[in-house]
């Protein structure tokens, strides 16, 4: 059963996520993770894009050349300071103090824009990549849902897009102006000297190679820290979940101690990862301390020795260019341990960008009915028409495409499973030979063990799977041709585990129905029994419900989902475990309202609770997938077989 | 504010020494870091001067030292950082694991197991990351304030003045910004957290959605609700956006006056009140200053955001158990009579509604007794005062003739085992869950349980028998197989009573009989009270209570029920429809 397979992935999703997305845990990253990344962006936002780098470069350049400048006015100083003329030298300080001024007022522009619309470019990119998230997994079949644990699919919208967002907010540009920093610095610094870039680039060298040994070594120990995160994590839910069991157990104590020992492991693994990250950055920053202090000493040695200089620029060594050659440095190593910084997170993003990619990559379901379902209009003479307006009467439209005509066929609620294999996996059949006719009106029930295949029928009826072999034909259309959207708007369906989503009551059963008035709501809720425990709420109708209706019990629950299938009013009903958690006597209270919610239905029933099934008008009996027994309730006691036995107490159903 | 950081401080206990330690070699990296533009500066001129050469090497191998104490003092600061931190978020968890195990039923409830598996896992992590903060940078950041400008007036004199211009500009830009900006996160994070919510509805929903044929209606109601978090978050973001040019203008301006204002200098007093090295280390100083602040303004950020994680660890700290033990506590249960005495009993105080009202019952030790009743009769509120995991609001329940109050909780429970109806098994095997009841059981005592349980067929069946491992939430065993071990652990205490709340619902009619068989021909003397949806499960008990609306409408044999009590009936009838067919 899918369902069951879907807790077990959920208990395990817990530790998948991180396969995917440590660093250091060698991701294998799909090649051109990137460029799909970039080419996205640039399709979300064709001018914004390039405007932002084109700042960002900007930026970057500007606020690398001060050194220029910085040279020029220190060689002006070393020319006047013997003389302490300053009104001489003054003229030409500060001109060139305005130039770098005006350079300042460009790049404050441009970092202004760039941090401007990169705010806005970054949420807007957060927003659409959702939007194409959630859109995808709207439009993917059934199956993806249950072999996909739900904690997986929700860390695609929860870690993943907090990944992609350091990542294209911070590292992304961080990178860039970092590579523009490097490169402008170090062609300054070839312009001033090469022997003294020559040196830079020997610390730099220094700086990766300590990176990838201590960064590697974090990044290792990063991996085993989440890991016991995880662990720690299933501990604790685990645990608080089942707090009122070691209540009752007194196992307060050791469920303590069993705690300590997961706890301890954790930190343990947390107080290594963080140490080597914490240690990196100030090795790196004082490398390059040490780093400025050789380029200062070789600084000194060649003005000293009188080493000829090999620069661009053809200009001796002088005090004028050893002073700015330091700060140069010092904004070279800055860059290089930024970028070292950034490693991790943008290692991270691309293995989140590559998750979110595959969700969306991910093949939606495929609908290629043509037969939809129409208002009608039935003449006295039985000939039917299409009606704009909604006429309370349905019909399916069914075009013909080898003539272009067009038949319509009055929607009745007769469904018929010829014949039907279906399996979850090719080679795993869960449904052998299966035959079920149901007319109009008909109530239809299947009685079995779990596993046996009832919720598998359901799950072929609306086509949330679709059958190997067979035919399933609703009044007399093959279901295959019928457009999947209007094949279920024709079938209500109230499931075990019943779904509420946040909003008022009266929003919940509207669900059903998006037009329907509050008389239409009340009149359903009366129907399925619910109208009496709502009017019991703080706010009747428009109490909030949240996080599931966490404040209505299971049976509460039922009720209302039964009150939103009953205002679709469908003429097929499937009922799968609907009534499970309302106690007998309640469903025997409610069981009038079930009965004519039912009325004139063709209503598919699954339960557990015999009394619930006993009056249908056939039940099948369903073992590893194949019918064994069928008739109403009367023929299957006579019969004496396992109905009988089940019904009678010498089975359990589970 | 105050009360809240002293309760998490004390969680630092045997790490406050590397808490203390972490800022103390902090000063040692910042004092370094400060001093070297210092001394470089001093080189600078010495190279102006035209030194002798072994005076460069003098002053490079001190450079190189100094180099050295910052790389020791940041290394090790940084790995006492992050055991401090560590650790603390160790003890945290810690403290509230324990603070936790020591709630009763009401604490539990108030807080709900998935509010605090956020505060065991992410709230504590925020916490763990403003620590680590607070020691590292907190500290670090306003003492290289200080020291750079300290530095800066040494050797800049008049020309450190130029601070006073820029670093107000910069603070009160920050602060304005981080003022701005920090009620907006506060909102677009809730925001955003409804946000994943939904989406998580719709993913455990995604059958209704589709069944509904809802799709489409879902990305609507998403879109909208996604545009709006993106409109608060850039609002957000943009006025956070603002602090980098901010910064880059404070830094710009910075650079522009020690170039000119410098020069001036230099040249005015021919070199003797400032070098050219002084005025690059100038330009170092002033990037110290200005950056700490920028990190000081982050911390701020950073600490207001996890103030609301601060205050939901707190909150469970400081929650006091609803139950404690006496004073003077009984040891021992003399038998399993209970009995019920004007009881009233509501959830909360404030709750205008009593869940039970005029509870008066008396069971004799070693009697079966059944409890039935419709959804909301508080059949299971009940139960639940009889092992005092509630405290009555008014009137006795009295277990062996003591008020359960007078009890030692443990010994108390230990003889009262109830099996919960929403029963948990552990990940672990099925021995290790069985000894939940008595640690010390032997594999024999085991069987003999699970023998009366009727549990041991199917575990012999299981390959590997009592060491087969049940997943998290016993996902891999049946409904009915579940509620059998449930039985077993609870058997294995030997308890005086046994109280089963809807524990056979799941288990067939034949088995759930032999559970009673057996509990009629190994446990005579425990007491036994089964409360059930089944007529069929209690109808051979002693006597029956039927609940209606927390009150107790009848109590006698099926017999008597059946022909005196209309609700007894009713269901009776529900369930045995057309049924002299029934087994029983």
């Amino acid at each position: 059963m899918p369902n069951k397979e879907m807790l077990k992935k959920e208990a395990e999703g817990k530790e998948m996520p991180m396969d995917g997305k440590m660093p250091g845990g060698k991701p294998k990253m799909k090649k051109g993770m990137l460029k799909r990344l970039i080419v996205m962006l640039f399709h979300f936002y064709p001018v914004l894009l390039p405007v932002i780098v084109f700042c960002i470069i900007f930026s970057a350049i500007v606020s690398s050349v001060p050194s220029l400048f910085m040279q020029n006015v220190i060689a002006i100083i070393e020319e006047h300071v013997n003389t302490g003329d300053w009104s001489t030298a003054k003229g030409e300080i500060l001109t060139w103090v305005l130039r770098l001024g005006f350079f300042y007022l460009l790049s404050l522009i441009s970092i202004f824009a760039s941090s401007q619309l990169g705010a806005i470019l970054t949420q807007g990119f957060l927003k659409k990549i959702r939007g194409k998230m959630f859109d995808g997994m709207q439009n993917l079949p059934i199956k993806y849902f249950d072999s996909h644990g739900h904690g997986d699919i929700m860390s695609y919208y929860t870690n993943d897009v907090d990944t992609l967002r350091q990542l294209v907010s911070q590292s992304l540009p961080n990178l860039i102006t970092a590579a523009v920093t490097v490169t402008t610095v170090f062609s300054i610094m070839l312009y001033f000297s090469v022997w003294m870039a020559l040196i830079v680039v020997a610390g730099v060298i220094l700086m990766s190679f300590v990176t990838k040994t201590i960064g590697g070594r974090s990044a290792r120990f990063f991996v085993r820290q989440q890991m016991a995160v995880g662990r720690t994590e299933g501990f604790i839910e685990e645990l608080m979940n089942g707090q009122k069991v070691v209540k009752v157990f007194c196992h307060e104590k050791q469920s303590g101690l069993d705690f300590d020992a997961i706890n301890d492991a954790l930190y343990e693994d947390a107080k290594k990862a963080n140490q080597y990250a914490n240690m990196l950055m100030p090795i790196l920053n004082n490398i390059g301390n040490v780093l400025y202090v050789i380029v200062a000493l070789a600084g000194g040695l060649f003005l000293l020795s009188d080493v000829p200089n090999v620069s661009l620029s053809g200009k001796v060594f002088s005090i004028s260019i050893i002073v700015p050659f330091l700060n140069m440095t010092k904004q070279f190593t800055g860059n290089i341990s930024q970028v070292s910084q950034q490693i991790n997170s943008i290692i991270m993003g691309l293995a989140g960008a590559e998750r979110i990619f595959d969700l969306i990559d991910e093949a939606p379901e495929v609908d290629d009915g043509y037969v939809t379902l129409v208002n009608a209009v039935v003449a006295p003479d039985g000939t039917i028409t299409e009606s704009e307006k909604r006429t309370g009467t349905w019909a399916w439209k069914h075009p013909h495409q080898a003539d272009g005509s067009v038949t319509y066929t009055l929607l009745r609620g007769d469904v018929r499973l010829n014949e039907v294999d279906f399996g979850y996996e090719e080679d795993k059949m869960v449904l052998h030979n299966v035959s079920v006719f149901a007319e109009p009106g008909q109530k239809v029930a299947f009685v079995g063990a779990t596993g046996a295949g009832k919720t598998t029928i359901t799950n072929l009826i609306n086509r949330f799977y679709d059958i190997a072999d067979g035919k399933i034909r609703y009044d007399g259309i093959n279901i295959n041709k019928i457009k999947k959207a209007d094949l279920r708007r024709s079938l209500g369906i109230v499931l075990q585990e019943t779904n509420l989503f946040t909003g008022t009551v009266m929003e919940n059963i509207r669900y059903g129905k998006l037009d329907a008035t509050d008389e239409e709501c009340i009149a359903a809720a009366k129907l399925a029994g619910a109208d009496d425990f709502i009017t019991r709420l703080p706010k009747g109708y428009e109490t909030e419900l949240s996080g599931n209706g966490a404040n209505l019990s299971q049976g509460q629950r039922q009720l209302l989902a039964i009150a939103r299938a009953a205002v679709a009013d469908p003429p097929v009903m499937i009922l799968d475990e609907a009534t499970s958690s309302i106690d007998t006597r309640t469903e025997a209270i409610v069981q009038k309202g079930m009965d004519s919610l039912m009325e004139g239905r063709t209503v598919f029933v699954i339960a557990h609770r015999l009394s619930t099934v006993k009056n249908s008008d056939v039940i099948m009996v369903l073992d590893h997938g194949h019918i064994i027994e069928r008739g109403n309730h009367e023929k299957l006691i006579a019969e004496k077989g396992t109905y009988y036995r089940l019904y009678t107490g010498a089975f359990e159903l589970e | 504010m105050f009360g809240m950081l002293k309760k998490l401080m004390g969680c630092v206990r045997e790490y406050k020494k590397v808490s203390k330690l972490t800022p103390i070699l902090m000063i040692g990296e910042v004092v370094m870091e400060c001093l070297i533009p210092f001394v470089i500066a001093k080189l600078v001129g010495q190279i102006e001067a035209g030194c002798e050469f072994t005076v460069i090497v003098k002053y490079g191998l001190i450079l190189f030292a100094m180099a050295c104490v910052s790389m020791f003092f940041g290394g090790l600061a940084g790995m006492t950082g992050s055991k401090a931190s560590c650790g603390f978020a160790r003890n945290l968890r810690h403290d509230l694991y324990y603070r936790i195990q020591e709630y009763s039923f009401e604490n539990i409830d108030k807080f709900s197991a998935s509010s605090l598996v956020t505060r065991l896992t992410t709230d504590v992590a925020n916490v763990q990351m403003s620590f680590m903060m607070l020691i590292r940078i907190a500290i670090r950041s306003p003492l290289m304030f200080i020291f750079a400008i300290v530095m800066a007036f040494i050797m800049g004199g008049k020309m450190a003045l130029m601070f006073v211009v820029v670093v107000p500009i910069l603070g009160f830009g920050l602060f304005t910004v981080a003022k701005k900006a920090m009620p907006l996160f506060r909102s677009v994070f809730r925001k955003y957290d409804n946000l994943n919510a939904s989406i998580q509805e719709n993913v455990k929903g995604m059958r209704v959605v589709k069944s509904f044929v809802r799709e489409e209606y879902e990305k609507e109601k998403f879109n909208r609700a996604a545009e709006d978090v993106c409109m608060d978050f850039t609002k957000a973001e943009r006025i956070v956006a603002i602090n980098g040019p901010l910064m880059q203008f404070c830094l710009y301006a910075n650079m522009m006056l020690v170039l000119s204002f410098g020069s001036y200098l230099v040249i005015s007093s021919k070199g003797s009140a400032m070098g050219v090295g002084q005025l690059s280390a100038m330009i170092t100083y002033g990037f110290m200053v200005l950056s700490s602040l920028m990190m000081l303004s982050m911390i701020f950020v950073m600490l207001t955001i996890s103030a609301e994680s601060a205050e939901r660890i707190v909150e469970v700290l400081e929650e006091q158990p609803s139950l404690t033990n006496p004073a003077n506590p009984v040891y021992e249960v003399k038998d399993g009579s209970v009995v019920f005495k004007n009881v009233n009993f509501k959830y909360s105080k404030t709750a205008d509604r009593y869940a039970l009202a005029d509870i008066n019952l008396t069971i004799k030790s070693g009697e079966t007794v059944g409890i039935l009743g419709g959804t909301g009769s508080s059949k299971t509120t009940l139960i639940q005062l009889i092992s005092r995991l509630y405290d009555v609001t008014d009137g006795v329940v009295a277990v062996g003739g003591v008020d359960v109050r007078d009890y030692d909780l443990e010994t108390l429970r230990n003889q009262v085992a109830v099996v919960l109806q929403k029963n948990v098994l552990f990940s672990g095997t099925i021995k290790e869950n069985l000894r939940w009841g008595n640690a010390e059981a032997t594999d024999e005592e085991l069987m003999e349980a699970c023998r009366l349980a009727q549990a041991s067929e199917f575990i012999e069946s299981f390959p590997e028998k009592y060491d087969t491992y049940i997943e998290q939430g016993g996902a891999n065993v049946s409904g009915g197989q579940k509620q059998r071990l449930c039985i077993a652990r609870a058997l294995l205490k030997k308890p005086k009573i046994l109280i089963l709340d809807d524990s056979t619902s799941a288990v067939d009619t034949r088995t759930d009989a032999l559970i009673r068989k057996a509990f009629r021909e190994f446990i005579p003397e425990t007491t036994k009270i089964i409360i059930a949806q089944r007529v069929s499960s209690v109808q051979d008990a002693d006597k029956i209570v039927i609940l209606d609306g927390g009150r107790i409408v009848a109590v006698g044999t099926h017999e008597e029920l059946l022909a005196s009590n209309e609700i007894y009936q009713e269901v009776y009838t529900s369930q045995n429809k057309g049924g002299d067919d029934d087994a029983e």
